[in-house]
């Protein structure tokens, strides 16, 4: 049964998408088997694994993360079998995903692909239709779907679990953007990792993670999809940590984790209130479903329901809670700068291919639910509680986040930070309806923010590879000074820890990583949006423009406002990019480290793995953008788009036309081409480049010299923004440490002082009377108890008398004493019969 | 119902005692010998547990799978068949003319729902004329529970395996308890499930007292039998009030339900009117028997607070909870293990068949406010767990934490919220006896449970640490464990109750507040996540100090046995809940049907 379905998938495109998660999640299985056997191979199992230390041959030799540490030996086959499975998971889920979305566009085709019947034409197909197993293979939906019951719950069918996939095509853009970027990000590991001694382990997580992610793109229902949420929350603990014996790495992870659980909990709070009003969590029956939508529109929340908060707009709110712990949304952003603490394919992973666009999607995923009865689009717009947070959040964060980005000196993290900002974006995009300009940056972003951070990783590995050349100097110096006994392992106790990913320690890295600083370059201008060329330019400029027309047409005045924040964040995005890159490439070496970097090499292995990736990925993000270039763009218009928007007239059809109260809120046309909004976001793009340049790369930094922006904004507010406006620290004392001291105090004050006191006193009650009683007894009964023995014994000395030695008398007694028993036994045999 | 050509039910609780008698009469020197035995019977226990579990769940697949195919020809759509009415009423129409005139007498959709679930059924004369019988049969809500018995008693024997001191003794009472144990879940007779219930404290008193860990184990011991006792009297003292209740009923008002009921087949053979016969006195409930005015309320009102809470105690309801983290953390690692993994359930399922079951009119006025003791259990284990520095308190108050859910569920009084309640059950008690074993094999090697003091222990016991970590999963709701499958339809059932539960406090009455209590113990997972990580992060990961703990090495062979078993169900369900959800659902039916839910 289940190895027939298992071959049907592989021709069934209904039942195809099981397999597109299912290799990452079969390859971390058997990596994770792997492990195990390899434990058989080695040795007695009974034991553990046989252990080398991590500067061992075997590993490269050098590991500032290993510092010192034994770790379990991994011969090289099994490393390669790690890698091997990787990869052939991913190319097999590539292959899948792509002839699912190529499939799709070939069989229904852009604008048809999603499309509902009208209603006539599915009272027709219903009556056409047989009842059979599975799915349906005509176009009954116009998309790929099957489902399976997974658990009932409570009398009928209707409350039990149904879980099953979906491709659509809001599904099909993730569909193709995912395995890509996935698929990028493991063979770029495969050179990141090439030497960590749990490279096994990586890959099995890394696949998880993929495997995680893929499930959440292609679930059919909340239900799913929140499982895929929590896998990916789980791969980010134990990747962010990866290196868990580095403190700041634990506690990131630990962070990331926390955090983020916070607000899936809130979430899936509100999945189970809008299950327990609709019985369903799939989406296409609660989205399509006009009545239901607005059954939810209409009913009160149960709570805050009287404030005027409808129930979709309480389950938006819930819901929305995860997207903002999952997209690292203000208040919830805190994890996300920390999260870098990870090897840098995991930072490429969160922040672009899986986790924090997974928040982004579902959002998309059930936007009518956001919208519920209002209508943002209207000549008179309206917004709905979560549409109005998710405006005022998303640019409040693009903005605020983009304001700390520009005082980074860590390389990641100023891509962290920029992350946020894109985020912010989407998620303010989303707030004033314009989901399917969300969606084009959603994939534009993944595209290049991936690339960024992979070329970001390669920079560190270089540096990497420079410190240890430079360490490796300084350590036969130490031995010809007699320093035999100096050894890898006590590195960093004879000197200052040098920190790789400081761009104030770079400089100067064009020369010695040329393909890197080229995607770098290609990586960035796409981010700040380099007018024409880039995919960054058309995504965020169709936000703009949705900002805009809002703005102009409705006299909105939260357009307005995401418009105006959104282009200050632009700007300083184009800023601190650019600072980036003339840090980070521009000018001389800054440290002797810098002038050493590289990557072992232009054909090691390490080198060509590494920079493949980051040449396909600045394909995609240059090309990605020219997907949805608007029609009546000039020139560029006729030439990409002749007919219509490709990207626009796709994803338009994930939603149904009609929202509630039959006001066409998605299907709306893409906002005309305007001169101000397109101008406002190139002069924005270069004025932010411009800036950057004049002061990073006009004169670039020497050694040892302070960063300009310090003398401009001053020492303050440069502090300030490095230490994150000193939100941790206001955390720590808003959540921790109450959280710490109600701990401490339940117990000592309710558990051990109140209810164990009182058992306690109870206890003392108890053995005071016990105390009065045995007084009592030593006076009154003993002095019964004492009276019966004398008594007693006085009526044997009576009885003494009976004694008389003659037999005859005793055989008398006991004849009568025989009968008087014989009598009672037939009495009460007689009595019981009776009764 | 004979299908396996010998008492099924009765091996169950037979094989532990036997095994345990013959253990004492044993050589103390034969190591081998006894723990063998030992290890046997647990291991037959749990395949005859399994047996049970399977071929239950076999027949309500059947019953399933049937009805859908009756019902095909009728629908379009067969995904939109409402399998589960239509088992039910399939299974309904099975019953004969008597029973419709019965149901045009009084009301017995529950009962006959509660006769037709409960299986295997063995009944013979015990005290006839005080209404006990030696009855026997497992439904739908103790079939899980016999399976976790099962699993731990295999669990406890192996983790077990090197006590050196008395471990004869402790093997025997490890046997007894568990028989003790095992009684209650399969009890139909209200009388044989107090018999079971206190046979089950004895052991734990002694194995406590006498294995325990030694700063603590005289006052936990006592402590923990005295709570568990108090409770379980007042319990009984109610359960002889319902007996009576129930006898005074049918022997004038409802004497024709019962002539009725007892010649459809649903009581037992020969029963009188006073019976503790669980089936009867359902019967009762159904027709409103304990309705009757009893100082000033009625008798269902008045008894329910006592009977439900002598029983939650164990189940560890605040403020009740008090004897839990300590006997546990006192109690030797198997102990420790059935104890919170078992035990605690034994409260939970008998507050649920004794409580909630037979007195449902009072569960209906009382369990609106106990809620808000379950919602304190949540929120208030997890804080206090989340700053111990004794690893085992920490699993200690979890438990604490996690059974509020269970009681939680009950509280919601609606079948989903109930589903989630049996689930939790299961799921906790697999969790936390694995997270039991894993404290009890970083104990035996390190000598210490201080958190702080521990470190790196995932490069010397990857087993034991993989376990902890899938436990700690379980016990925070990841999705793909079963403790999701749990939380999920608790929450569930919180948000449906909010529109129809009212609480009424002299002239307040208080409206939609479950959604709140979702919301508030939605804190406590998050804080569950918060203690896992700390724990774990502790003392499995960072640094190890080989210096520090010598001993510590690998796990033996029988440790892993108990990982294995105690771990795979927690993925199983998890992935795959199908394979437990329904049966738990068919055993609420009838309480379903009595609460109105």
């Amino acid at each position: 049964m289940l190895f027939d379905l298992f071959g049907q998938a592989f021709s069934d495109k209904n039942l195809m998408p099981w397999l597109v998660p299912f290799w990452p999640l079969a390859g971390f299985a058997l990596i994770s088997l792997l492990t195990l056997l390899l434990q058989f191979l080695q040795r007695d199992f009974t034991k553990p694994l046989h252990t080398i230390p991590a500067t061992d041959h075997n590993y490269g030799g050098h590991h500032p993360d290993y510092d010192g540490m034994d770790v379990p030996y991994q011969p090289f086959w099994f490393r390669i079998t790690a890698i091997v499975i990787g990869m052939t998971a991913m190319t097999l889920t590539l292959f899948f995903a792509w002839s699912l979305v190529f499939g799709a566009l070939d069989d229904f085709g852009a604008g048809t692909f999603g499309k509902i019947p009208s209603a006539e034409q599915a009272v027709e197909e219903e009556q056409a239709a047989e009842p059979e197993h599975g799915a349906t293979s005509d176009c009954e939906d116009c998309v790929y779907q099957s489902n399976i019951e997974w658990m009932s719950l409570g009398e009928s069918s209707e409350t039990g679990f149904r879980i099953g996939t979906l491709v659509d095509p809001l599904t099909s853009i993730m569909l193709f953007m995912v395995p890509i970027a996935a698929g990028m990000i493991f063979v770029y590991s495969i050179g990141y990792m090439w030497h960590d001694p749990r490279q096994a382990r990586f890959f099995a997580l890394i696949c998880l993670f993929a495997g995680g992610m893929l499930t959440l793109v292609v679930a059919d229902n909340l239900m799913l999809m929140f499982v895929g949420w929590e896998i990916m929350g789980l791969c980010s603990y134990s990747l962010i940590g990866f290196w868990y014996e580095k403190e700041s790495a634990y506690n990131a992870a630990v962070k990331a984790f926390t955090v983020t659980r916070v607000a899936d909990v809130i979430m899936l709070l509100g999945i189970v209130y809008l299950w327990s009003l609709t019985g369903t969590l799939n989406f296409r029956d609660i989205l399509y479903n006009t009545e239901t939508l607005q059954m939810l529109g209409n009913t009160k929340a149960i709570l805050f329901g009287s404030w005027g908060l409808s129930a979709s707009g309480l389950i938006g709110m819930l819901v929305i809670t995860g997207t903002v712990g999952k997209s690292a949304q203000f208040p919830l952003h805190v994890w996300l700068p920390d999260a870098m603490e990870g090897p840098t394919p995991v930072s490429a992973m969160i922040h672009a291919a899986a986790m924090v666009s997974a928040g982004v999607y579902a959002v998309i995923r059930m936007y009518p639910l956001y919208v519920g009865l209002s209508n943002p689009h209207a000549a008179d717009p309206t917004f709905s509680a979560p549409l109005l947070y998710m405006a005022i959040a998303g640019s409040f964060t693009a903005l605020f986040a983009a304001t700390m980005g520009t005082a980074q000196r860590d390389v990641k993290a100023v891509l962290a930070y920029s992350t946020i900002s894109q985020l912010g974006f989407m998620i303010a995009a989303l707030g004033i309806g314009a989901y399917i300009a969300a969606a084009f940056h959603l994939i534009t972003h993944a595209f290049f923010k991936a690339l960024l951070f992979m070329s970001s990783g390669s920079v560190i590995h270089a540096m990497e590879h420079g410190e240890h050349h430079v360490h490796e100097h300084h350590a036969h110096a130490h031995n010809r000074q007699g320093h035999d006994d100096h050894h890898h392992d006590e590195h960093g106790h004879d000197e200052e820890h040098f920190d790789a990913q400081d761009m104030f320690n770079m400089g100067g890295l064009r020369h010695r990583i040329p393909v890197t600083f080229w995607t770098f370059l290609i990586g960035g201008l796409s981010l700040s949006g380099f007018p024409l060329l880039t995919a960054g330019f058309w995504s965020k400029d169709e936000i703009l423009a949705d900002a805009w027309n809002g703005t102009t047409v409705h006299g909105s005045g939260l357009h307005m406002m995401v418009f105006w924040v959104l282009a200050l964040a632009a700007f300083l995005t184009a800023f601190y990019t650019m600072r980036q890159l003339g840090l980070t490439f521009w000018g001389d070496a800054r440290t002797e480290e810098a002038e050493h970097a590289g990557l072992g090499g232009p054909y090691s292995i390490v080198s060509v793995a590494m920079q493949a990736p980051l040449i396909v990925l600045a394909f995609f993000a240059i090309v990605a953008g020219f997907i949805g270039v608007p029609p009546d763009f000039p020139i560029l218009g006729s030439i990409f788009s002749p007919e219509h928007n490709f990207f626009h007239n796709l994803v338009v059809y994930t939603l149904p036309a009609m929202a509630n109260g039959g006001a066409e809120v998605f299907h709306v046309e893409a906002p005309p081409v305007r001169f101000f909004p397109v101008f406002m976001s190139v002069l924005v793009a270069l004025g932010g480049l411009f800036v950057g340049w004049l002061m990073y790369w006009r004169k670039p930094l020497k050694a040892g010299q302070a960063d300009p922006l310090i003398r401009i904004v001053g020492e303050n507010v440069y502090t300030t923004l490095q230490r994150r406006y000193y939100m941790d620290d206001l955390y720590d004392w808003l959540f921790v440490r109450p959280f710490r001291w109600v701990g401490i105090n339940v117990i000592k004050l309710i558990d051990k002082g109140f209810i164990d006191g009182v058992l306690h006193k109870i206890a003392a009650i108890f053995i005071w009377i016990g105390d009065f009683i045995k007084t009592l007894n030593a006076w009154l009964i003993d002095g019964v108890g004492d009276g019966i023995p004398k008594a007693i014994f006085g009526f044997g000395g009576w009885m003494r008398r009976t004694q008389s030695g003659r037999v005859q008398q005793y055989l008398l007694i006991v004849l009568l004493a025989m009968i008087a028993i014989g009598i009672l036994f037939a009495l009460s045999a007689g009595a019981l019969a009776i009764g | 119902m004979q299908e396996f050509g010998f008492p099924i039910l009765s091996a169950l609780v037979w094989v532990p005692i036997i095994a345990g008698v013959l253990i004492l009469f044993m050589d103390s020197k034969q190591r081998d010998l006894y723990r063998g035995v030992a290890a046997t019977a647990a291991v037959v226990v749990l395949g005859l547990s399994a047996t049970v579990f399977f071929t239950y769940n076999g027949i309500v697949a059947d019953a399933l799978n049937e009805t859908l195919d009756e019902h095909y020809v009728e629908y379009d759509d067969p995904q939109d068949v409402n399998e589960r009415e239509a088992f039910y009423a399939a299974s309904e129409a099975n019953y004969s003319a008597e029973v419709q005139a019965l149901i045009a007498t009084g009301s017995s959709d529950a009962t006959v729902a509660f006769t037709d679930t409960t299986q295997f059924r063995e009944t013979h004369k015990w005290v006839s004329e005080l209404g006990i019988a030696y009855d026997l049969g497992v439904d739908g809500l103790s079939v899980p529970m016999v399976l976790l018995t099962g699993m731990v008693a295999v669990a406890g024997v192996f983790i077990s395996w090197r006590i050196e001191d008395r471990q004869k003794e402790f093997m025997a009472f490890f046997m007894l308890l568990v028989a003790g144990v095992m009684g209650v879940f399969i009890s139909v007779d209200l009388f044989l499930l107090f018999f079971f219930y206190e046979l089950a404290i004895f052991p734990m008193y002694i194995l406590i007292a006498g294995w325990g860990w030694k700063d603590l184990r005289e006052y936990a011991s006592m402590k923990l039998t005295l709570y568990i006792l108090v409770g379980s009297v007042v319990s009984l003292v109610g359960g002889i009030a319902m007996v009576w209740a129930a006898g005074q009923y049918f022997s004038t008002d409802g004497a024709v339900i019962f002539m009725k009921a007892s010649e459809a087949g649903i009581l037992r053979d020969g029963a009188s009117v006073y019976s503790f016969d669980i089936t009867q006195l359902t019967l009762a409930a159904e027709n409103g028997a304990f309705d009757v005015p009893l100082f000033g309320t009625t008798f269902a009102k008045f008894w329910f607070p006592f009977v439900f809470t002598g029983f939650a105690v164990l189940a560890g309801v605040w403020p009740f909870h008090n004897w839990s983290p300590d006997g546990h953390v006192a109690a030797p690692t198997a102990v420790s293990m059935i104890h919170a993994g078992v035990l605690m359930k034994v409260g939970a399922y008998a507050a649920l068949r004794v409580g909630i079951q037979l007195l449902p009119e009072g569960a209906m006025v009382h369990l609106p406010w106990m809620i808000f003791l379950t919602l304190i259990n949540v929120v208030y284990g997890a804080f206090i767990a989340f700053r111990q520095r004794d690893f085992k308190y920490v699993i200690g108050f979890s438990s604490v934490s996690h059974m509020g859910l269970v009681s939680m569920g009950f509280a919601t009084m609606n079948m989903t919220g109930m589903t989630g309640a049996g689930l939790q059950m299961f799921s906790h008690g697999a969790m936390t006896a694995l997270f039991f074993g894993c404290v009890g094999m970083v104990y035996d090697r390190a000598h210490t449970r201080d958190i702080p003091s521990l470190g790196g222990f995932s490069k010397k016991m990857p087993w034991v640490a993989v376990a902890f970590v899938v436990g700690g999963l379980t016990s925070m709701g990841m999705p793909g464990l079963s403790g999701f499958i749990a939380e999920f339809p608790i929450f569930q059932g919180l948000w449906v109750a909010s529109d129809t539960v009212a609480l009424t406090i002299g002239s307040y009455t208080l409206t939609n507040y479950y959604g709140v209590i979702a919301l508030v113990s939605a804190l406590g997972i998050v804080i569950t996540a918060a203690y896992v990580l700390r724990v774990s992060g502790q003392v499995f990961f960072g640094d190890f100090d080989a210096k520090k703990f010598p001993d510590v090495g690998n796990i033996t062979i029988p440790d892993r046995i108990v990982l294995l078993v105690l771990g795979t169900p927690l993925v199983v369900i998890g992935l795959y809940p199908q394979i437990i959800a329904p049966m738990i659902t068919v055993g609420l039916d009838p309480i379903a049907r009595l609460i109105g839910g």
